[in-house]
């Protein structure tokens, strides 16, 4: 029977009170609908437009990507104590390095929790030649599904089959495009030796294509060609080496942490999509600090709103705190009887508010379109996110009723029932 | 608790005790004005009391202090044996809620309830629920003022006179020791007004309640058993009226 009794009186009055002014009630739990509809479908959306500009960013990308230390000028004798030296050096050129022990590192970082991708690559720039056409490319030799992983290739293939056999290599489409290349068509793809330029001497190979890509991006698909590690590797004069690892993580947010973890372990340039991507990092924290702003003011418009009708209810309703705190009602039970008007209206605007919200996302998926005729980016909302919003914006009821509900129940009975 | 009926009217026990009650406003302030001079007061279980007195004399608030929604600025009041001077504010409403009942003049129905819920309200308020049985016990309260027919009828719905025997209903609900009524029939015309006053009279014969009641009406305080008269705050006679001898009018 303790569920009837706990709260049964404060319950029953609350209720009653919220039903004796339908209107006011009705039109604050609507003002509170409204509320919470505007920060779901804002959140839903900011979500949606987040989820959508990362997935575009980060698909041709790892989330963290490790290389070698670069080479660095180290002088000749450390200066004399108490001395001052004033040096002019020439930064070195940067050749291509191999990550230290890669072979080892794979399965260590494989293992590390939060990790769920790890690919090799050797990364170098080169031309390709086909007939009387010539185009710079960049060269990525990487292991097909250790990469697949990573930026999800096969996804992106706009004709072909993704594979990578000994002489394959999958293309960008514009390359193909502008070496007036086929499916199975061959192509040369030439490097400078590992001696570099100065030596003179190049190094050329014959390369088959068996897929087109769009990466989603024209310039990379101007010059991306995707081949196996190991001609890679002997086009780019680095025998079992790889330039780079690239990993994927499974809370892009802490990429930029585990970046930092990884330069304190490894003697290796550890770099993050958010180091590499710091404008669009900043452009997405605005957007949310934006609509963190949009949430909080609506919020407090909420609670306004809220304790605006709950004060005029209390005045109203002096008379019978009055009649009931006659009867014995103590304060506290005044106390709640208001604290759970506020947190019906609360509960109640919630609800509709989150219906609300669901339909506005549906207009939005529904009729919002692309000039490619489909849905610009998918909104949904999480039911974490909605339940989230309800239960703030019904705290908030509560919050609201505090002042009011305090007021009420410092009512002198004897006052309030002489009026 | 009384229970119905077998507690005689007068049993001797003093239900309420004033001593040197004193009752000022504003204290403290220049505009400080004392409204209770001093009083000595008793009324035993069982009482039906009549308090007079020209407006401004005091009356209303002897009947709040009684009633434990004003406190006293100094001297005794004892209900029920029990010393009421220096309880907080929790203490007195559930003494209140507990050993009294409240008849106002002007009804103080709250307009959302039905009339069975008013009166199964302070069981509500008591218990958080309202068993079956303290329903029925309702039920009977309205059949036993008139108004069998007239349960599910908002205050609204109900005549000046109706509405005041729904209030008579809910201030005996739990069978409180003590009725404290302010003028129950000042707004009612002279034939609602009778029946009402007969009511309450029926409720002491069978229930045994204490009434203190405040009336201008002499007709009405003449059916009273006792009648305390108070002037410019303090009590100016104190004599048994009536049939005197305690029997029903």
């Amino acid at each position: 029977m303790n569920w009837r009794r706990w709260l049964g009186f404060e319950w029953r009055v609350a209720v009653k009170f919220l039903r004796e002014g339908r209107s006011q009630t009705l039109l604050i739990i609507l003002g509170v609908a409204a509320g919470v509809a505007v920060v779901a479908y804002i959140s839903a959306l900011i979500t949606g437009l987040q989820a959508s500009t990362l997935a575009k960013t980060l698909g041709a990308q790892g989330h963290i990507t490790l290389r070698s230390l670069d080479d660095v000028v180290l002088s000749a004798a450390a200066p004399e104590p108490g001395s001052t030296r004033l040096a002019e050096v020439q930064p070195r050129a940067q050749r291509l390095r191999s990550v230290i022990n890669w072979q080892l590192l794979l399965p260590v970082l494989e293992a590390t929790p939060g990790i769920t991708a790890v690919s090799p690559m050797v990364s170098g720039a080169g031309l390709a030649l086909r007939g009387e056409a010539v185009q710079s490319m960049a060269l990525l030799g990487v292991d097909l599904d250790r990469y697949d992983r990573i930026v999800g290739l096969r996804g992106k293939v706009v004709s072909g089959t993704a594979r990578l056999g000994p002489g394959e290599a999958i293309v960008g489409r514009e390359l193909a495009h502008d070496l007036g290349l086929r499916l199975g068509d061959r192509f040369s793809v030439q490097t400078a030796s590992a001696g570099g330029t100065s030596s003179g001497a190049t190094v050329t190979e014959v390369l088959r294509v068996t897929a087109l890509v769009d990466l989603g991006v024209k310039d990379l698909n101007e010059r991306t060609v995707i081949a196996p590690l190991r001609t890679a590797q002997s086009l780019l004069g680095l025998p079992g080496g790889v330039t780079q690892v690239d990993m994927r993580v499974s809370d892009v947010w802490q990429a930029s942490a585990m970046a930092r973890e990884l330069r304190q372990r490894y003697p290796l340039k550890a770099e993050s999509w958010q180091e590499n991507n710091a404008q669009l990092v900043s452009a997405l924290n605005a957007q949310s600090v934006s609509t963190a702003i949009i949430r909080g003011v609506v919020m407090v418009v909420v609670v306004l709103g809220i304790a605006s009708v709950l004060v005029v209810s209390v005045v109203q309703k002096r008379h019978e705190i009055g009649i009931l705190r006659a009867m014995g009602a103590t304060r506290r039970q005044v106390l709640r009887v208001f604290l759970l008007q506020g947190l019906l209206v609360g509960s109640l605007g919630s609800a509709a508010g989150l219906l609300l919200a669901v339909a506005m996302i549906w207009l939005f998926t529904t009729f919002v379109r692309g000039s490619d005729g489909l849905p610009l980016f998918a909104i949904t909302l999480p039911l974490a996110t909605g339940l989230n919003v309800a239960l703030v914006a019904t705290v908030c009821g509560v919050i609201a009723a505090i002042a009011p509900a305090r007021r009420a129940a410092a009512l002198d009975p004897a006052q309030a029932i002489r009026l | 608790m009384t229970s119905p009926v077998s507690i005689p009217h007068t049993n001797g026990q003093p239900l309420i005790r004033l001593r040197g009650l004193r009752k000022s406003y504003n204290l403290g302030q220049p505009a400080e004005v004392e409204v209770l001079h001093g009083l000595d007061l008793e009324v035993k279980r069982g009482e039906f009391v009549a308090l007079m007195g020209p407006s401004g004399s005091g009356k209303s608030t002897l009947l709040n202090v009684l009633g434990l929604l004003e406190r006293m600025t100094s001297g005794s009041y004892e209900l029920l044996g029990e010393e009421m001077n220096g309880l907080h504010d929790e203490g007195l409403t559930l003494r209140r809620r507990r050993a009294l009942g409240f008849v106002f003049q002007f009804h103080h129905l709250l307009p959302a309830f039905t009339a069975l819920e008013n009166v199964t309200l302070p069981a509500l308020m008591t218990e958080g629920f309202v068993s079956e049985a303290q329903r029925a016990h309702a039920r009977e309260l309205l059949a036993a003022v008139g108004l069998a027919h007239a349960e599910h009828k908002r205050p609204a719905e109900l005549s000046g006179g109706m509405q005041q025997r729904v209030a008579i209903a809910r201030a005996v609900a739990l069978k409180p020791a003590l009725v404290l009524a302010d003028e129950p029939t000042g707004n009612l015309d002279q034939a609602s007004s009778s029946d009402v006053f007969s009511l309450l009279r029926q409720i002491h014969a069978e229930q045994g309640t204490t009434f203190l009641i405040v009336t201008h009406d002499p007709r009405l305080a003449s059916r009273c058993d006792r009648l305390v008269e108070i002037v410019d705050g303090r009590i100016e006679r104190d004599e048994p009226i009536g049939a005197a001898a305690g029997q029903p009018a």
